[in-house]
């Protein structure tokens, strides 16, 4: 690269930043005052594109219809966040830690199939900024005009952020909050407002960093996951809470990625940021400028799980043992997905219940293992059964390595990292070509002649998935379970008295990461193909989705919820077209009317039922 | 009063409702269908419709074997296990006859085998992936659309006439982007020996860093730049790269792009004088096609997309197989699928004996501008035998059966 091309390069990476920077601001700081995983924040960035668009059309296509349009639909997108925190969030803060996830899940559902009837399928090119529609010439290179004023652009919402947090009393109750939401409610703050305000904020950003980018991104369905993901990172790259970091992750991103396209590495950009936030988590525990949260006050500890009534464990367990002698062979299927799905479920609960560590990536251990039964059954040339033996301990061994980095860190940050490693490994499988067959995935991973009808390999999936549920649950009320919810409740104590929490959380790490290994190579070979998709950060969602569904705080609710949110998929994608927003109004019907999932509400319910 | 003869004639009028009701649905054949229509809906909706249309007339014309057809169709969420699920629904549930559908390449592709498995007839639609008749091709799974290879040999000629020397590429980072990129250096190569491929960009799928490749490219200075981007990504290299002046003076070829699908959304931007493969809806001839256009137009009030070619030739080409093998069983199926000819739009098609590759044409002309519009110029209509390899090399490809 000569020197003017590295200047180019230099200045795509910033431009490109910049909007990265407007999205992940505001989730920071969304996610600073209540704590709440915002998945729909990429689809509110979505509707500040599509909103823009139309508003041009609206107000033509001059430098006020241009500005007017800009401003107007991050307002408006800031108007569908206030709409959001008010007849949703807000009914639910009371639920456990991250359940607000599922709603905001939901509402990306919802959002996705709005925009797909309001806008139509096809992608939506809008104008160029008028008056900025040439480039100018640096070096003798050509960049234009808009990609200058968006790198002006960050920096100056970076600086208007500070004085907004730094000099108002908003900015002060802001900051404050952040620190210590109990706190302030203490001191008499009206917490609702406060709340109702950030979402204001934080939506216009992201508002308005969609609706800047008119000029260079079609509006297409697509954006809300694209971006959501590259956001978090930026967040916790930075640090949470940090508006800085945030912008300087975001130029490290940026950049990043420039410099890996000048300099013909472009393939790498797959998985840069994941990369980048890797590195920077495993040798900055913060982020770049994060602080560890300053106050951990004892939080209330979730009640401890009850170990399951024999009478109606044995109950369930043969109505599952009999339903498919009784129903026809697609029963058998759902059901094969749904075991699978349900010791995936299990295993990831076993960590961010219990343990106490949220995953946002255990679908590597799903995913490697379906990849590990179909590489040693296809590649290796193993016998099936033995294939399906092997498997999960090859999902085991990556949790082996992946755990020992995870396990380092806490909170949101360790769920970050677990996501970063799902997502090198998501790359690798993806453009291994020779070895995992790239993005086509591997086809012919069919069960042996004994298991080719789908009642018998059922029965197979029962007994696997069955006994790997079973083992968990036997570990949870084992003194190994009982010391990792002493490390969860009170790590400061468990290590008064000789625990290595560190320890017993890796081993919890291997334990599930095996057993989420274990579903994924039944799963592989109930298919007859896997495909990348497996390890993705789609299936990663899933797993949380129907740990959340059923109920974090209960023992048998991720089966619950693995089990509803299968069955639902598969009944609303037949009976519907818009089936994503009727699936995003059943869940949120759910997240409202059982705050602590399905199995927790219904146990609340007998309580209250039940005679004094 | 219940009498006796009023309790019999309730009797046989509840019974003859039990038996009615399969025997009705025993009036239609079910072909079972499915597709990501979430995730790729802009190529998926037209698609749909030209689905509907092709199932109209042929129940219009009393329908196949004497009974009407029904097209039961299902979204696979562009995911390969999914895919798999829905057919076992469609498979044991609907009873459908087979199998037709799916887009993406992993998709179709797990789905053909399953269709191996299942030892049921699939054709599929739209996926381009070579691999689904050459190196994973099996003998239940035929494809109607033309295929990356095809679409890319198609374009040879026009490269090759140019005699260009350094060439960039550009494609998206996943199956269908490397294998049209190897095709088109193995290809080129053939003809032009000294060509030289100076720099090779290969952005995420729907992600591209238009800025940073188009620079990338620009100072790699080739005389020609070989494509395969379509949808956002395509607009987005489209704009950057016209703002930064990098088609100045270079030709640029792009598979794809001259689909309305993708070429539409860029109305007055339209890259005048790039080399594409399309559909130029409104200026086709031919007396097959405007029988479809009309009929198209006067059912949806919209003009047809490339997906409703695709959509209306797969069902016409799962009625063509009923049809010829007179029964609804599998190996006749397969069998009647060997040598079939199809009417479609583009004129008629032979799924091949060879290798179950349908010889569907793509038009293959330039980009130009006409009321802000993208259109195709100068294009021509080839016909996909045209655009194969040699037998003997497809039977090197393709595992024995």
């Amino acid at each position: 690269m000569t020197f003017p091309s590295v200047l180019i390069q230099l200045l795509n990476g910033l431009a490109a930043a910049s909007s990265l920077f407007l999205v992940s601001a505001g989730l920071s700081l969304i996610f600073g005052v209540t704590r709440i995983v915002n998945f729909a924040h990429g689809s509110l960035y979505m509707l500040g594109l599509y909103g823009a668009y139309s508003l041009i059309e609206l107000l033509g296509r001059t430098p006020l219809g241009f500005w007017g349009a800009v401003v107007l639909a991050s307002l408006a997108v800031g108007l569908a966040g206030v709409a959001i925190e008010v007849l949703v969030l807000r009914r639910i803060y009371r639920a456990p830690e991250l359940f607000q996830l599922l709603a905001t899940f939901a509402i990306v559902l919802v959002i996705k199939d709005a925009a797909l009837f309001t806008w139509g399928p096809e992608d939506l090119v809008g104008p160029r900024a008028p008056g900025l529609t040439g480039a100018v010439e640096i070096l003798g290179k050509r960049i234009p005009m808009y990609d200058l004023l968006l790198i002006a652009i960050g920096p100056a919402v970076l600086a208007l952020m500070h004085l907004l947090l730094k000099r108002t009393r908003w900015g002060a109750l802001v900051r404050a909050a952040t620190q210590d939401r109990e706190m302030v409610g203490a001191l008499g703050v009206d917490q609702a407002k406060l709340f109702t305000s950030v979402f204001f904020v934080g939506s216009v950003l992201a508002g308005l960093g969609g609706a800047l980018q008119i000029p260079r991104e079609p509006a297409n369905l697509d954006l809300d996951l694209s971006v959501i993901a590259d956001a978090f990172v930026v967040t916790v790259v930075g640090g949470l809470g940090s508006m800085g970091g945030a912008l300087l992750a975001a130029v490290l991103i940026g950049v990043t990625k420039a410099f890996c396209i000048g300099l013909g590495f472009s393939k790498l950009t797959l998985v840069a940021e994941f990369v980048i936030m890797g590195i920077v988590l495993v040798a900055r525990p913060y982020g770049l400028l994060g602080k560890p949260s300053a106050l951990a006050r004892a939080a209330e500890t979730p009640p401890p799980l009850s170990p399951p009534r024999w009478p109606w464990l044995a109950l369930w367990v043969a109505a599952a043992a009999l339903v498919p002698l009784l129903t026809d062979q697609y029963v058998s299927v759902l059901l094969i997905d749904i075991a699978c799905f349900g010791l995936f479920a299990v295993s990831l609960h076993f960590i961010m219940g219990p343990a106490g560590m949220v995953s946002f990536g255990h679908a590597a251990y799903f995913g490697l293992g379906a990849y590990a039964a179909a590489v040693l059954f296809k590649r290796a040339g193993l016998p099936m059964e033995a294939a399906l033996v092997l498997a999960p301990f090859c999902a085991g061994l990556f949790a082996v390595v992946y755990g020992w980095f995870c396990v380092r860190l806490s909170g949101v940050y360790l769920a970050m990292l677990t996501l970063a490693f799902a997502q090198i490994s998501w790359s690798i499988v993806y453009q291994w070509d020779q070895l995992t067959g790239g993005s086509n995935g591997m086809v012919g991973i069919w069960p042996s002649a004994w298991l080719a009808n789908k009642t018998v390999y059922y029965y197979l999936t029962f007994v696997l998935c069955g006994a790997g549920i079973a083992f968990l649950w036997r570990v949870l009320f084992s003194p190994f379970g009982y010391v990792l919810r002493a490390g969860r409740d009170s790590p400061l104590r468990a290590e008064a008295i000789g625990i290595d929490v560190r320890r017993f959380q890796w081993a919890a790490f291997v334990i599930a990461g095996t057993m989420a290994g274990l579903a994924g190579a039944v799963f592989a070979f109930s298919k007859g193909s896997i495909s990348p998709s497996v390890v993705s950060i789609g299936q990663s969602t899933d797993g949380l989705i129907m740990v959340l569904l059923g109920g974090v705080d209960t023992l048998t609710g991720p089966i619950v919820g693995a089990a509803a949110f299968t069955w639902l998929r598969d009944v609303l994608a037949r009976e519907t077209d818009f089936w994503r927003a009727c699936l995003g109004f059943v869940i949120l019907l759910i997240v409202l009317l059982f705050p602590q999932g399905l199995v927790g509400g219904l146990k609340a319910l007998v309580t209250r039922w039940r005679p004094t | 009063m219940l009498t006796r003869h009023r309790l019999l004639a309730w009797a046989t009028i509840v019974a003859s409702l039990f038996f009615l009701v399969p025997a009705s649905a025993q009036e239609t054949i079910k072909i079972g269908e499915m597709n990501s229509y979430k995730v790729f809906s802009a190529f998926l909706d037209p698609y749909k419709k030209g689905m509907e249309l092709a199932v109209d007339e042929v129940n219009a014309a009393g329908g196949v074997l004497g009974k009407k057809i029904e097209v039961v169709s299902r979204d696979d969420n562009g995911n390969p296990a999914d895919a798999v699920r829905v057919g076992e629904e469609l498979l044991t549930r609907e009873k459908v006859a087979f199998l037709i559908g799916t887009f993406p390449s992993n998709v179709g592709l797990a789905v053909a085998d399953f269709a191996k498995q299942k030892k049921t007839l699939f054709i599929a639609a739209e996926p381009l992936t070579d691999k689904i008749v050459w190196d994973s091709g099996n003998a239940y799974s035929f494809r109607l659309r033309t295929s990356t290879y095809m679409q890319t040999a198609m374009l040879i000629p026009d490269a090759a006439k140019l005699k260009k020397k350094r060439w960039a590429i550009v494609y998206s980072n996943y199956e269908y982007g490397t294998s049209a990129t190897a095709a088109f250096k193995k290809l080129l190569k053939e003809k032009q020996p000294d060509v030289e491929f100076v720099t090779e960009q290969a952005p995420p799928l729907g992600k591209i860093d238009a800025g940073a490749v188009a620079q990338a490219i620009a100072d790699a200075k080739p005389d020609a730049i070989f494509s395969s981007l379509f949808g956002p990504d395509l607009a987005k290299f489209v704009r950057e790269g016209s703002q930064r002046g990098l088609f100045k003076g270079v030709e640029v070829f792009n598979l794809l792009a001259g689909e309305p699908e993708y070429l539409d959304p860029l109305k007055e931007e339209a890259p005048v004088g790039w080399y594409v493969t399309g559909y130029p809806w409104n200026e086709i001839k031919t007396a097959e096609h405007k029988k479809f256009l009309d009929a198209y137009q006067a059912k949806f009030k919209d003009y047809p997309r490339l997906g409703s070619v695709v959509g209306y030739s797969t069902v016409m080409s799962a009625v063509a197989a009923i049809k010829k093998a007179g029964v609804l069983d599998q190996e006749k199926l397969v069998a009647a699928m060997a040598n079939l000819s199809v009417g479609t739009p583009f004129g008629t098609v032979t799924y091949r004996t060879l290798d179950h590759q349908s010889t569907m044409g793509a038009y293959v002309g330039r980009i130009g501008l006409k009321d802000g519009k993208g259109i195709m110029t100068d294009w021509r209509f080839v016909d996909g035998k045209d655009a194969l390899p040699s037998d003997d090399e497809v039977k090197k490809m393709r595992p024995a059966q």
